[in-house]
């Protein structure tokens, strides 16, 4: 396969005409493009339908007696939502939750008693434990938004906003 | 045959002179050695053996046994590895020195441990009021940025001073180690100034013993309680930070563990008056943004016990009342510059109606100054530490203005009251100093627009509105600051919009955060990978004082001295009750 050839592909590839492709190269030679573009695709189509929540957006009133979480947050209870934001540095290298937070974490509450959480995190509980992303660059979580206080029974976590997450990956 | 024995009974022998020189017995008694008390002041005297298994202690103070001298039965504990021998809530009420003298008797040998303790007599008063001011992290470099920012410099002479630089009865260099580390921390280095004690990093009002529960360590009496106890007066405690975070919580609790921040809620009924940030440890775990793991709702309890609480500055302007309970945000309060003037909603989250430290300092001083006995109020100026800690040498100069503006509250009320010691200092210093200058104007950046020397001309802060903090905190011509300690960071010398983390845990190291500056560069850091911030350091601290037994300040002193040069102004005689 020459490199122009390759380029080709790639280029045709980013135009997302696989009809076009099957007719001039034949099943068997398009078969790795074709399987490129489902991948493309793929994230997206599990994506529809999920709603994007910012973390500006989790809450209507913040005061000294407390948060009140918004309209856009209690209306997405239960649904499937995704968020951006930044792993903080988690209690084990693999881990069944993780705290999300608006900001990169300079400090480790986990690792320090000294230190506190920020007011506005969302806890990320996985099905299944996965190795902890770059604490530095922002990650992208999607999975079903649960709301109300819980805490968790191992680390005595209190925790108001949750993802159990179905996906998640760098941003 | 013979062999074997031999080396059978050689390696026995080994064994058994390794597990004995393993379990070196030692005898510990608490308060420690050269401890100084004001006669009167209660304590909890315990002496420990650790790693010999149960031991019989025995006590003599200036040669009586301790229990006839306090008239009280020690409480004795033994565990495997321990025995503790204890009073509670002792005093010694003769001033001088005392000889104290523990054994402990085990496997039949004795140990014995020797320490001795001063003891202070009670002084005629000579004030009133006693306000501490705690800079917290502001050594003398903070204080000198402060001044150029404030007050202007012209050709090499200054155009005025701060307030804390006018307290001039009494001046001191403080010293600020703790009993375990040369390094201190803002717990341990506001103990020594409620208590005349030096403590252990991370703890205040005690000596740390070998409970695992760190409300179970021998305490020493604080200043709150003092002036409560001995004279019925008023308490105040006012910050920025969280009201439970070191500082404020060092005035009236007793802890190892500062971390045991919803204990150290309840311990604020101490005070009359209290105020910052934190209300998270004040809401029931129920409400969402609480931090509290129980279901107490302290806002209810502090207004049932006659407290007016305000939650915003409005409020507090309008409040009345003894007593007051003032939370301005659930966590620390928002830092002068993004409170006053930048007022980025992404940074104030939601908290747009913050007081100032001026507006607290003047509530707290009308509201303390009613009670006929006096006051003892306390206020920090929190951040500039911490703005420090995360390497932002403006968004701290700003709030050492404004620590400086609440002491000029005070200096205010102390002139027309004529009875009130102000005490201005810092708990600590960090690594912070000032290099030169730094401009581009020739079209030099980073290290090489750092001017030094003859090319460091002078900065172009300006205050065109006259309210002494400068209009722009990154004028054409500003401060080159060099930290002494720093983890992996980038620097490009220049002022961040936002408030940014110098680095980013990731799991045992700190990684350097590009976002403090995009286009700067980056330099290794020169403390351990773990530590994501900048740290304290160890240099004494500056001490101004004015007002009656002001002069109790005066050459380089020990930090648990100016618990001392307080209840000498105040002359607090707990030995009356």
């Amino acid at each position: 396969m020459s490199e122009r050839y390759k380029l080709n592909l790639l280029l045709e590839t980013r135009d997302a005409e696989p009809l076009r492709l099957l007719f001039k190269y034949g099943i068997r030679r398009s078969l790795p493009v074709l399987l490129a573009i489902l991948c493309l695709f793929a994230p997206a189509r599990e994506l529809a339908g999920a709603e994007t929540v910012r973390f500006s957006e989790m809450y209507d009133g913040v005061s000294s007696l407390g948060i009140t979480l918004s309209e856009k947050l209690k209306s997405l209870e239960g649904k499937i939502v995704v968020m951006e934001g930044f792993m903080a540095p988690p209690l084990k290298p693999t881990l069944s939750f993780f705290v999300l937070t608006s900001t990169p974490m300079s400090i480790c509450p986990f690792c320090s008693s000294d230190s506190d959480w920020p007011y506005d995190i969302v806890i990320v509980r996985l099905d299944k434990p996965v190795s902890a992303l770059p604490f530095d660059r922002p990650i992208r979580v999607e999975g079903r938004l649960e709301l109300g206080s819980e805490m968790d029974v191992e680390t005595g976590f209190v925790s108001l906003v949750r993802i159990r997450a179905t996906r998640i990956k760098e941003a | 045959m013979f062999l074997q024995r031999l080396l059978l009974a050689v390696s026995v022998l080994l064994l058994y002179a390794s597990a004995a020189m393993a379990a070196d017995p030692e005898l510990v008694v608490l308060p420690i050695d050269r401890a100084k008390f004001l006669a009167g002041q209660k304590f909890d005297l315990e002496v420990e053996f650790r790693g010999a298994g149960e031991g019989e202690i025995k006590l003599l103070i200036d040669g009586s046994d301790a229990a006839k001298l306090f008239g009280k039965t020690p409480v004795i504990k033994h565990s495997d590895t321990l025995s503790s021998y204890r009073f509670n809530d002792v005093t010694l009420k003769n001033s001088g020195v005392f000889k104290v003298e523990a054994t402990a008797t085990a496997g039949g040998k004795t140990y014995k441990k020797n320490v001795s303790y001063t003891v202070v007599a009670p002084q005629s008063t000579k004030a009133k009021n006693v306000i501490l001011f705690i800079g917290d992290g502001m050594g003398l470099p903070s204080r000198q940025i402060a001044r150029i920012l404030s007050k202007g410099i012209t050709q090499g002479k200054y155009n005025g001073l701060l307030d804390m630089e006018l307290l001039n009865d009494g001046t001191a260099l403080i010293n600020t180690s703790g009993y375990d580390s040369l390094v201190t921390d803002s717990a341990n280095s506001a103990s020594a100034y409620a208590t005349g004690h030096k403590s252990v990093v991370n703890a205040m009002g005690v000596y740390e013993n070998s409970d695992p529960d760190p409300l179970a360590h021998p305490k020493v009496e604080n200043i709150a309680e003092l002036v409560k106890r001995t004279r019925g007066m008023s308490v105040g405690l006012v910050t920025t930070s969280n009201i439970t975070d070191a500082t404020p919580a060092a005035m009236v609790a007793h802890t190892r563990r500062r971390a045991e921040q919803n204990f150290i809620a309840g311990e604020m009924l101490k005070a009359d008056v209290v105020m910052g940030g934190g209300s998270w440890q004040f809401i029931p775990q129920s409400t969402p943004g609480s931090r509290r793991k129980d279901d107490r709702n302290l806002i209810e309890e502090f207004k049932s016990k006659g407290y007016t609480f305000a939650g915003a500055r409005q409020e507090l302007a309008s409040a009345t009342g003894d007593k007051i309970l003032g939370l301005f945000n659930l966590d620390n309060m928002n830092v002068y510059l993004d409170r006053e003037i930048l007022k980025n909603p992404d940074v104030l989250g939601g908290f747009t109606d913050q007081p100032n430290l001026m507006e607290m300092t003047r509530k707290a001083i009308d509201t303390l100054s009613k009670n006929k006995n006096g006051f003892f109020l306390m206020v920090e100026g929190a951040c500039i530490d911490k703005q420090l800690h995360i390497m932002d040498w403006q968004r701290s100069a700003y709030d050492t203005i404004e620590f400086d503006k609440a002491i000029a509250v005070a200096r205010e009320f102390a002139a027309r009251d004529g009875s009130t010691l102000i005490i201005a200092t810092a708990d600590h210093s960090h690594g912070v100093s000032i290099v030169g200058t730094y401009h581009e104007r020739d079209g030099k950046n980073g290290r090489e627009a750092v001017r030094t020397y003859a090319n460091s001309i002078y900065p172009t802060f300006a205050d065109a509105n006259g309210d002494g903090f400068p209009d722009d905190p990154a004028p054409d011509v500003t401060l080159a600051i060099g930290y002494a300690n720093h983890p992996d960071y980038y620097e490009d010398f220049k002022f961040h919009t936002k408030p940014t983390a110098p680095a980013i845990m990731s799991g045992d190291a700190a990684t350097a955060n590009i976002a403090r500056a995009p286009d700067g560069v980056m330099y290794r850091g020169n403390i351990p990978v773990n530590e994501s911030q900048e740290v304290h350091t160890a240099d004494d601290v500056p001490l101004s004082a004015a007002g009656p037994g002001a002069d109790y300040f005066k050459g380089v002193m020990d930090n648990t001295e100016v618990f001392f040069g307080i209840v000498r102004a105040l002359g607090l005689d707990p030995t009356k009750k």
